[in-house]
């Protein structure tokens, strides 16, 4: 096991170095250099743009610019915003848990309510039952999100005034952020109204993020509870004359839910994605939402940081999915 | 004796939802061949005394304006009309550049071997872990946005699948007899990669570039909405999306049927792809 672990781990390594040498290049792409992209028409003086220039390091050879980078992104630092002046690390952490509560919660929603529908189409498979729910699957799996969340704010916040729409939390509540996450910090003071705030802000946006994983996971769920139930192990196990709800959940499920375990982890890679668009429709003040504003305000070490950290979470989590997967599977250490 | 085309076609018909998702594809190719014929104005033409007029069937709308007008007095239903043609023509276009582009890329990773196989593999690898929409925002945010670089953007994100089940197909196959045969007789590595073993890798690729090009439509839809992809006055559906944003209070129609139509195309090409996939490869089926 800790042999498979290391080599698992050893791998990352080179993934690492090229993504970081791609989002590097792909900033170093924008005609001009960024401070010269990011003053655009207004002009500068040259002195000012030199002195700019050097202090960021755009003056260096490209490869050197590269290696101090690398050297510097390995000791934690990602460079300053070129908007707020702040390190781009620190803003990474300040927005980070908003987006990582909503992702949260959306893979929740899209668990508890996916794989309890899919493993019960499976199981009565051919039913209306089965048939609705792959439509309505079909369907959520085509969804553009982005239409989605406006269709979901007009009818429930607009028509039905049920919920907020949009940020974390009504105004009239300040909340020290303790741990980021809303809904602790909120718990934490003791606060209901705060609390019953932050989870109305939270149920629209968990939704529209959870649309897509849900029908995914209901299907993938589906497909490998029919595998399942094909096995010799089910019928041994209905031949001993076992209760069939013993059967479908100790036995079938727990089986089917391996495939399922990897789906999931695979899913965060879009689910971040997702929430891109997700927070701009909010205005949930996470690092899509951070990373789409660098984009408008030409805030490349922003652009640049913000991407190459998606890549390492992503990278992270691939990794955890890997070594899960490993235990539910032993076979696979091989 | 039935012909391939029929058992293809039996096994097919087979899944309700396949024979549907292929008639709303037909009738959207239909809409975007005729869309001068059918739609009632011009995309771009505006109406300067019907802004925010509403559909016909609520109070105040007209039989001129069947879907009702935006927020500048253009037509709904033919700027909608007109994003069909716009895109399906993005689809088309990108799933031509990503299959084209993506196969001789993993055809040569599989036949050259060594290190063009691993650079191209690893270069791969580090795309996958992006974000597919996140590194198309990058790109764009980079390129500069407009119709054409998000293209490009959407093209390079969807490249990875076709390099890797190219190359996955192509070296199952070269362990084949035929192949070997084929090589024997001094068959040329061009005539052995694209004659001889490419034809037999095509059915994978058909059904991911069907399956791929809903996610293409939705990608550009994506970056229209965001303000990279294509720009007003074009009437493609994201761009309708979020130029029409500040309506939404007021005119509910400006928003819901332009992404309902980008709901309608994905969903009918990929009830078509799966059923393309069920019926291409009789392994998966019951």
């Amino acid at each position: 096991m800790l042999r498979y672990v290391l080599r698992r781990v050893m791998l990352v390594v080179p993934t690492f170095l090229g993504v970081t040498l791609l989002s590097f290049t792909l900033i170093h792409l924008v005609p001009g250099d960024p401070i010269e992209a990011r003053v655009g028409e207004r002009g500068i003086a040259p002195e000012r743009l030199a002195a700019l220039r050097h202090e960021f390091g755009y003056d260096q050879p490209i490869w050197q610019q590269f290696l101090d980078y690398l050297w510097q992104v390995l000791h934690g630092d990602l460079g300053v915003s070129l908007v707020t002046h702040r390190g781009v690390w620190a803003e990474f952490l300040m927005l980070f848990p908003a987006t990582i509560e909503l992702a949260l919660c959306a893979i929740s929603f899209a668990v508890l309510i996916g794989v309890p529908l899919g493993m019960i189409a499976g199981l009565r498979r051919g039913t209306a039952f089965d048939f609705g729910l792959i439509g309505v699957s079909v369907t959520g799996a085509s969804m553009p999100i982005f239409w989605w969340g406006l269709m979901m704010i007009l009818i429930f916040s607009v028509g039905l005034g049920w919920t907020p729409v949009s940020g974390r939390i009504s105004d009239l509540f300040f909340i020290e952020p303790w741990s980021g996450f809303m809904t602790i910090d909120c718990w934490w003071a003791e606060d209901d109204g705060a609390c019953r705030s932050t989870w109305s802000h939270l149920i629209l946006p968990t939704i529209v993020l959870g649309t897509i994983p849900l029908a995914n996971f209901a299907r993938m769920t589906r497909s490998a509870m029919l595998e399942v139930l094909g096995e010799d192990y089910i019928r041994t196990a209905r031949a001993k004359g076992l209760g069939s709800l013993r059967i479908n959940v100790v036995h079938a499920l727990r089986n089917a839910l391996i495939p399922v375990v990897t789906v999931i982890g695979l899913s965060i890679g879009g689910l971040l994605g997702g929430a891109i668009l997700t927070e701009t429709i909010f205005a949930w003040p996470g690092i899509g939402h951070w990373i789409i504003e660098s984009i408008q305000g030409r805030d490349y070490p922003v652009l640049q940081g913000g991407t190459l950290l998606v890549a390492v979470i992503v990278i992270s989590v691939n990794l955890g999915v890997d070594m899960l997967y490993s235990v539910l599977n032993p076979r696979i250490r091989r | 004796m039935p012909s391939q085309l029929a058992i293809f076609w039996r096994s097919f018909a087979e899944n309700r939802g396949a024979v549907f998702g292929l008639g709303l594809m037909l009738l959207l190719i239909l809409v975007a061949a005729l869309a001068d014929v059918m739609s009632l104005h011009g995309p771009i033409e505006q109406f300067r005394d019907n802004f925010l007029t509403p559909p016909v069937w609520e109070e105040g709308g007209t039989w001129r304006f069947p879907l009702g007008t935006d927020d500048v007095g253009r037509d709904m239903l033919s700027r909608l009309i007109h994003g069909a043609r716009l895109s399906l023509m993005i689809g088309f276009t990108l799933v031509a550049v990503a299959l084209t582009v993506g196969t001789s890329l993993g055809l040569t990773a599989a036949f050259v071997g060594g290190t063009v196989d691993v650079l191209i593999m690893r270069l791969i690898d580090v795309i996958l872990v992006f974000p597919s929409l996140l590194l198309a925002i990058v790109v764009v945010a980079i390129i500069g946005p407009g119709l054409f670089n998000a293209m490009i953007a959407v093209a390079v994100v969807t490249l990875p699948g076709y390099v890797r089940l190219a190359r996955a197909s192509a070296l199952v196959e070269l362990n084949r007899d035929y192949v070997t045969a084929t090589r024997a007789m001094g068959a040329s590595m061009r005539r052995l990669m694209f004659d001889t073993v490419l034809p037999n890798c095509m059915a994978p690729l058909i059904v991911h570039a069907t399956l791929g090009f809903s996610t293409a439509v939705l990608d550009a839809a994506a970056l229209g909405f965001l303000g990279l992809g294509a720009q007003p006055p074009t009437p493609e559906w994201g761009t309708m999306l979020s130029s029409s944003l500040q309506y939404y209070q007021r005119a509910w129609w400006v928003l819901a049927f332009p992404g309902f139509a980008i709901l309608v195309t994905v969903l009918a090409f990929n009830l078509f792809g799966d059923g393309l996939r069920d019926a291409l490869d009789p392994k998966l089926k019951r």
